[in-house]
This record gives C-alpha cells, sequence and structure tokens, in this order.
C-alpha cells in the first residue's frame, strides 16, 4: 500500500520535473539548431532527457562502457539472427556501431522496431525484423548474474557438506538468514508445513535471482548497470515460472475453486459461467501484476535517479555555471533516491517471492 | 512503448538462463544446503533434548544428594547423642568405680590404720607390762629389802585373794 502510494508520489514528481525540463530542452535545441548552424560542436550540445534516460533503461546490442571525446566505447556483443533471405547471422555488435548497416542490417532509428536490429535492402528500405536472438547487453547481465548466483550459493552448499552440524562461517553465516528467512517466514508461512519443502528451492532463486539483478542494476558500471529486473521481458520470463509452477503444481481443490468455486450460489455458474471466467481471469492476473509490479518498481526508481542527472545536462545546456550549481542538488537527490531504490531492491525482491509463495501456497492448499 | 513491448530474443536467453540457473542451484546448492540446516536443527534439538534430560538427572541426582545429607545430618546428629550418652554415662561409671576405689583405699587404709594401732597399743602394752614387771621388780626388791614390809605385803596379798 505505501509503495504504491511513494510510487505514485514519485511518479508524479518525475513527471513534473521531465515534462519541464524537456520543454526547456526542446527550447535549447531549437535555439540550436536556428541560431548555430555553422558551429556543429555547439549543436551537439543539445540534450533530450527522454532519450538519454531511455537509452540508459533500454537494451542494447553493445554494452557501452563509456564516452571519450565522442568516441564511445563499448563491450561488442553477438548479434546472432535469422532472416528468410539470409538464414542464420551472427557478427559483433561493434559492425553496426561504426558502419549504418551491415550484411543487410541495421538498427532501427524510429518506428515500431526503433532500437532493434531489422533487415534493409540496398535502397535503406525496410524490409522486416529478422528473429533476433542477439546476446544483448540484458542477456549478458543475466548470464553474469547466473554465474554470481553459481558462483556464491555452490561453495556455500560445499560449506555445508564438509563441516555438518557445524555453526557458518564466512560467506554461508551471512546466506544463512536470508535463506532461513525466505525457508520459515515466506515458504513456510504462505504454502504450510505440509508442501513448503517442495516450493523452497524455486523461491530461493527466484528471490536471490531479482535481489541480485536489482542490486547490480543499481551499479553504474560493468557487470552492472544493466537494468535487468526492470525490462518487462525479464520480469515476464519470472512470473512465467511462477504461472507454470501454479498451474502444474495446482490440486484438485484449486482447480475446482476455479471453475465450481464452493459456497457460491449456481446461478453465478450456470448458464453464465461468471465466477468461473473472473477466476480464469484472476489466475492469469496474478503472473501479470507480479511481472508488471516489479518491472514498474525498478524502471521507476532508474527514470527518477537519471532524471536528477539529466538535470545537471539540461542546466549545463543553458549555462555551464548553472549545471555546475545545480550538481550537488542533483547528486544529492540521485543519491537519496540510490538509497530509496536499494530499500526498493530488496522490498521488491521479498514481494515478487512472497507472492509466488501464496500462489504456490493456493495451488496446493487442502480442502476444509 | 518499447519499454513494455516484451523482446522475443531476451525472453528466450532468459528463460534459457534461467532454467539452467534454476537447475543448477536447485542440484547443487539449495537443496544439499536445505538438507543440512534441516539435518543441523534436527541436531540441535537433540542435543537441546539431551541436555534437558541430561539436568533432569542432574536435578534428580541432586535431590538423592540432598536426600542423603539430609539422612547423613540426621544420623550425625544420633551419633553425637550417643556419643555424648555414652561420654556421661562413661563418666559416670568412672566416678562410680574412682568411689568405690576411693572407698576401698580409704578402707585399707583405714584397716592398716587400725592394725597399726592395734601393734602400737600391744607394743605399748607389752612395754608397759615389762615396765610395771620392771618397775614392780624394783619395788618389790625395795620393799623386801625390810622384813616388816614384806610381811605386811604378804599379809595384804593374802587379805586380797578371796578363796572361792
Amino acid at each position: 500500500m505505501h509503495r504504491t502510494l511513494l510510487n505514485i508520489i514519485l511518479s508524479l514528481f518525475f513527471v513534473v520535473f521531465v515534462t519541464n525540463f524537456s520543454f526547456a530542452t526542446k527550447e535549447i535545441a531549437e535555439t540550436d539548431s536556428t541560431s548555430n548552424h555553422n558551429e556543429p560542436i555547439e549543436k551537439k550540445k543539445g540534450f533530450d532527457t527522454g532519450e538519454f534516460i531511455f537509452n540508459h533503461i533500454q537494451d542494447d546490442y553493445g554494452w557501452h562502457l563509456f564516452s571519450y571525446n565522442h568516441h564511445h566505447v563499448s563491450i561488442p556483443l553477438p548479434v546472432i539472427l535469422y532472416s528468410k533471405n539470409k538464414g542464420w547471422v551472427t557478427f559483433w555488435s561493434g559492425k553496426l556501431a561504426h558502419n549504418p548497416s551491415y550484411k543487410g542490417f541495421t538498427i532501427a532509428k524510429e518506428g515500431t522496431y526503433k532500437n532493434k536490429i531489422v533487415e534493409i535492402n540496398e535502397k535503406g528500405e525496410f524490409i522486416a525484423r529478422p528473429f533476433d536472438i542477439s546476446i544483448t547487453k540484458n542477456v549478458l547481465a543475466i548470464i553474469i548474474s547466473c554465474i554470481i548466483l553459481v558462483v556464491i550459493f555452490v561453495p556455500v552448499a560445499k560449506a555445508y557438506q564438509r563441516k555438518p552440524n557445524q555453526p557458518p562461517s564466512g560467506l554461508q553465516s551471512l546466506m544463512e538468514p536470508v535463506i532461513l528467512f525466505i525457508r520459515d517466514d515466506i515458504a513456510k508461512d504462505s504454502i504450510g508445513e505440509k508442501h513448503y519443502e517442495r516450493f523452497t528451492p524455486a523461491l530461493l532463486t527466484i528471490f536471490f535471482f531479482i535481489l541480485l539483478n536489482n542490486l547490480l542494476g543499481l551499479v553504474p558500471i560493468f557487470p552492472g548497470g544493466a537494468n535487468v529486473t526492470g525490462n518487462i521481458t525479464v520480469t515476464m520470463a519470472l512470473a512465467l515460472v511462477t504461472f507454470i509452477i501454479t498451474t502444474f503444481t495446482g490440486n484438485k481443490n484449486y482447480w475446482a475453486h476455479i471453475f465450481n468455486a464452493p459456497g457460491i450460489p449456481w446461478w453465478l455458474k450456470v448458464p453464465l459461467p461468471l465466477i468461473p471466467i473472473i477466476e480464469l481471469f484472476g489466475v492469469l492476473i496474478k503472473p501479470f501484476v507480479l511481472m508488471i509490479r516489479l518491472f514498474a518498481n525498478i524502471t521507476a526508481g532508474h527514470i527518477v535517479v537519471l532524471g536528477f542527472f539529466s538535470l545537471i545536462f539540461i542546466f549545463g545546456n543553458i549555462s555551464e555555471i548553472i549545471g555546475l550549481a545545480v550538481s550537488p542538488v542533483s547528486v544529492i537527490f540521485a543519491v537519496f533516491m540510490s538509497f530509496l531504490e536499494l530499500l526498493v531492491a530488496f522490498i521488491q525482491a521479498y514481494v515478487f517471492t512472497i507472492l509466488s509463495a501464496i500462489y504456490f501456497g493456493m495451488a496446493v492448499a487442502e480442502d476444509h | 512503448m518499447e519499454l513494455i513491448k516484451p523482446d522475443i530474443g531476451l525472453l528466450f536467453w532468459m528463460i534459457v538462463s534461467f532454467s539452467i540457473v534454476l537447475f543448477i542451484l536447485i542440484k547443487y546448492a539449495w537443496k544439499p544446503i536445505l538438507k543440512a540446516i534441516k539435518a543441523r536443527e534436527r541436531s540441535i534439538a537433540k542435543s537441546l533434548d539431551a541436555a534437558q534430560r541430561a539436568k533432569d538427572e542432574m536435578a534428580k541426582i541432586e535431590f538423592g544428594n540432598e536426600k542423603i545429607t539430609a539422612l547423613a545430618k540426621i544420623e550425625r546428629e544420633n551419633i553425637l547423642k550417643e556419643a555424648k550418652e555414652a561420654k556421661v554415662k562413661i563418666i559416670e561409671e568412672a566416678k562410680e568405680t574412682a568411689k568405690q576405689e576411693a572407698q576401698k583405699i580409704l578402707e585399707d587404709a583405714r584397716k592398716s590404720v587400725f592394725k597399726e594401732k592395734e601393734d602400737a597399743i600391744n607394743e605399748i602394752k607389752n612395754q608397759i607390762a615389762e615396765l610395771s614387771v620392771g618397775i614392780a621388780e624394783k619395788l618389790l626388791r625395795d620393799h623386801l629389802s625390810d622384813g616388816s614390809k614384806q610381811k605386811h605385803l604378804i599379809s595384804n596379798i593374802v587379805k586380797n585373794i578371796e578363796l572361792n
């Protein structure tokens, strides 16, 4: 409840700021384009807040590390495409960064497939969007976080096996309270004594995956900085995991509650199956809400932080002195927001896990 | 709008990597960890149970000890009492014996003194008798030196003799 309220306030705050300053930016861009046609360096200074923010929170074909003297330094990542005309095509993302198009592919500047690789003909006209399973920035970030998870928890498990019945030490003692919290306060409380052990491993994986990626998302330098849990595709996959587990472990009682809910008057089920339809929607809405909640919370946090940083550049465009004057304020607000996001990182991992546990609990609940 | 449009490639990789990490973590991390934690919890519960039982046992033993101590105290008291009684009795007896002994000694002393006295008296009597005989002899010798006197004496003695 509090979280939603907070989010609404922050979003409003953000909207007010960004709309105000995008106006300001546009004006600058206009004045730039009208008065400084002969000075291309001045023109480059034009700053689009929206573009800046969205470039930072979106997936990318390469991993941009930093820019130096208008020269972008990125980690090239493999682009893997399948098009009907050319079959499988793979190349490094750096090829598209330096050339406008490569092997008949280019990154769309606008339209439906903006910022995605599209196939073009010799005249530069759009042909099709290929089947694209490139290792993008987010894919690499996911792989890195998976490796981190394995590197952290497999040795911890080894430590448990090496010295059974001993108090935990080192990394083990850092992780154990969290593992116990998820097992006892999330799994056992939501699912019940009888079934919780079946679901605890999945809940642990979901929790630590979300938490790690939330935290890595707050780190501005490689391997952090990718907006993994603020990406709707990732949260969709996570919600899908919850949905699949719930659906496949659902017992007779669970399905009975959906299609023939007990204690409901019969005329709400026959001839028009009103309650079954609503219940069925509920089954789909639950993972959908999981997906949206995580995505929106993390993305909103990133947008607000980036918005505060944008202020420096917006004012810097007006005058360097104003930009310098504003920067401490921006930094203070961004630091404050980062702390808030740190809190949100834990809260959202917790919320996703506990809601998943509650759904699992519903799926295996016994008839009373 | 691109922000809320799922990307099929990313979804594919996400599902692949997440499934792999799910599998690896469940098999090589969560199961061993949860099993170890459970085993440890059980062992802790068992140890606590054992400790509780040992405590109970100790309490029982302590209670036994107390009982024994109490018994020992009573025993000691009894022994002390008996000892006191014995002491009193022994002293009493000793006193009695001493009294008797003293009595006996006194008796003996008295007897010996009496005997000594008797002996002494006898001695004195003998000596007196001897002395008297001596004196009488001397006196007689003196008296009998003249005839008249002898006659007188004899007559006296004769007079005194009663013939019966």
